[in-house]
């Protein structure tokens, strides 16, 4: 049996799921979906910054442009954190691909022109 | 020498775009935004994280390309502005004086003003906590400032004061950047940030969230070495022996926001007792005629995608007022928040301006199946079932004018 606070809306119902994955404590057909999902293959986005030379700023704010597993974060900061850019770059730039091969790239979330 | 714009703009951050953005859409054609940070965007450039648009754009995304899409469609548009202005005053007559290294000091004559000016985080001194006065104890956005865009770390050994969302938002930042981040306290026994902050800040990272609980101490030297847990009870009195002690290099405050109206008190515009924003009608507008105000500079939100909508409002609004389509200042429906409802935005309604009203509001703490009850002059007009009302959650209602007439409007949560 595991527990969970719902988070698909602000009502934060607490969920339980059993090991044959049935959810208890949901209130509606959304949560047991979440429930599931938490129970099975928990994913998260990561958001960070990196290095960037520019003459406007110092920190290019990034993420994940798909969810990784969760248990995969702190590998991923880990990637992130090697990298060092320059400008300009774009918003939405692949700064790497694949990270890990987990199926997500680390973009760009900010424009900086020089 | 006077310039002459329609509309000032000031802040150029979520509400402020947006709200240039809309005048301009109604045919607004002089218009500018005055910022005073290097570029536009507001706080929304230190918020890195995700979440952001699911409301505006259907989509998530984090604070700084949401902010972009703003901007962008600024630029498609011909309104000025310019940055690293800062505005020293406005005056009732809709003079706006500014400054900044370009222009030297300028006073702009307007049509109509929107005051977008966001708000500041409350601090250490608001609170009085008691103690050394050390390094190391800052506001939750500030450490989100120097970490984001700065490229500092504030801490190694952090903990947390108050359970607002941008606390929460650093836990979890802090803990990625490599710090240990030892508790998150919080005085109500309820926490006042989003539930999936909880859940993703929080609890994903084992993160204990000490409801009940404040600072009882700050101890140390030159920097923060340790803090005094102290837990309370229902009326937030200490219970002696159930103090803990933790040892830390960091204390970040996240301990509620307060709209920054420095403007618009210095010329006597009138200002809410809850909110702290001014006090406004259905049109946004002020104690002042022409003077809007809209965003966190006019009650806090939780949600950015509200700040922009809210915005948008104001340009409407403003653009109405300027075209003289809003001259009639007396109003004829007042506001009342009543039993359960902290407050109400906005406090008072002519009926003659609007075909529908927005109401903005807080419940004062959290309720499970009740109803909501809309009186007017005392008779019921509507009751409406909400499954729950949580103070961290700003709600709202529009009600259509045929509904409505003049006389006190009051809003109060019922048991079911």
């Amino acid at each position: 049996m595991r527990k969970f606070i719902c988070i698909v809306c602000p009502k934060g119902c607490h969920l339980e799921v059993d090991d044959q994955l049935k959810v208890t404590g949901n209130s509606c057909k959304r949560g047991e979906t979440y429930g599931i999902s938490e129970a099975t293959n928990p994913v998260r986005m990561v958001t960070s910054t990196v290095k960037i030379k520019s003459e406007l700023i110092t920190r290019l704010p990034v993420r994940t442009d798909q969810p990784i597993p969760k248990s995969r974060i702190f590998d991923v900061m880990a990637e992130i954190n090697k990298l060092e850019v320059t400008a300009p770059v774009a918003i939405k730039d692949v700064l790497i691909a694949n990270v890990l091969g987990l199926g997500s790239n680390i973009i760009a979330t900010r424009t900086v022109e020089k | 020498m006077m310039i002459h714009y329609d509309l000032v703009v000031i802040g150029g951050g979520s509400a402020g775009l947006a709200a240039a953005i809309s005048a301009y859409d109604q045919g607004i054609r002089k218009i500018i935004i005055l910022e005073k940070d290097p570029y536009l965007g507001g706080i929304l450039l230190q918020c890195i994280h995700n979440g952001f648009g699911l409301h505006q754009f259907k989509t998530e995304m984090s604070g700084p390309e949401y902010a972009e899409k703003y901007i962008e469609e600024l630029k498609t548009r011909a309104i000025e502005y310019r940055t690293t202005a800062m505005v020293l005053k406005i005056t009732p007559e809709l003079e706006v004086h500014y400054s900044n290294a370009n222009d030297g000091y300028q006073i702009i004559k307007a049509k109509a003003i929107i005051c977008a000016t966001g708000c500041s985080e409350r601090t250490r001194g608001a609170i009085s906590i008691p103690g050394d006065r050390v390094a190391g104890v800052m506001t939750a956005g500030q450490a989100q400032r120097y970490l984001n865009i700065e490229g500092y770390m504030v801490g190694k050994k952090v903990f947390i004061l108050g359970s607002g969302d941008i606390g929460l938002i650093m836990a979890r930042r802090m803990v990625l950047e490599g710090a240990e981040v030892l508790g998150v306290a919080e005085i109500m026994p309820y926490s006042n940030g989003l539930n999936r902050n909880i859940v993703q800040c929080l609890q994903d990272y084992h993160i204990p969230l000490y409801l009940h609980h404040t600072v009882k101490k700050i101890i140390g030297k030159e920097r923060v070495e340790k803090i005094i847990l102290g837990e309370v009870d229902d009326n937030f009195q200490f219970i002696p022996g159930h103090d803990k002690e933790f040892v830390i290099d960091t204390l970040l405050l996240s301990v509620g926001l307060i709209p920054s109206n420095p403007l618009l008190e210095n010329i006597g515009i009138a200002i809410h007792p809850k909110t702290k924003g001014p006090i406004v009608d259905e049109s946004l507008q002020t104690s002042i005629p022409g003077i809007f105000a809209c965003g966190n500079g006019l009650h806090v939100h939780d949600l950015v995608d509200f700040v922009s909508g809210e915005g948008e409002r104001a340009g409407i609004f403003a653009s109405r007022y300027i075209k003289g389509e809003l001259q009639a200042k007396q109003e004829n429906l007042i506001l009342e928040a009543k039993n359960g409802i902290s407050y109400i935005m906005p406090s008072k309604i002519n009926l003659n301006h609007v075909d529908q009203v927005l109401l903005s509001f807080r419940v004062a703490k959290p309720y499970l199946n009740v109803y909501l009850k809309v009186s007017l002059n005392g008779k019921e007009i509507k009751k409406i079932k909400k499954l729950y009302l949580l103070p961290a959650e700003m709600e709202s209602l529009v009600l259509n004018k045929d509904i409505l007439q003049a006389g006190t409007l009051t809003l109060e949560v019922l048991d079911a």
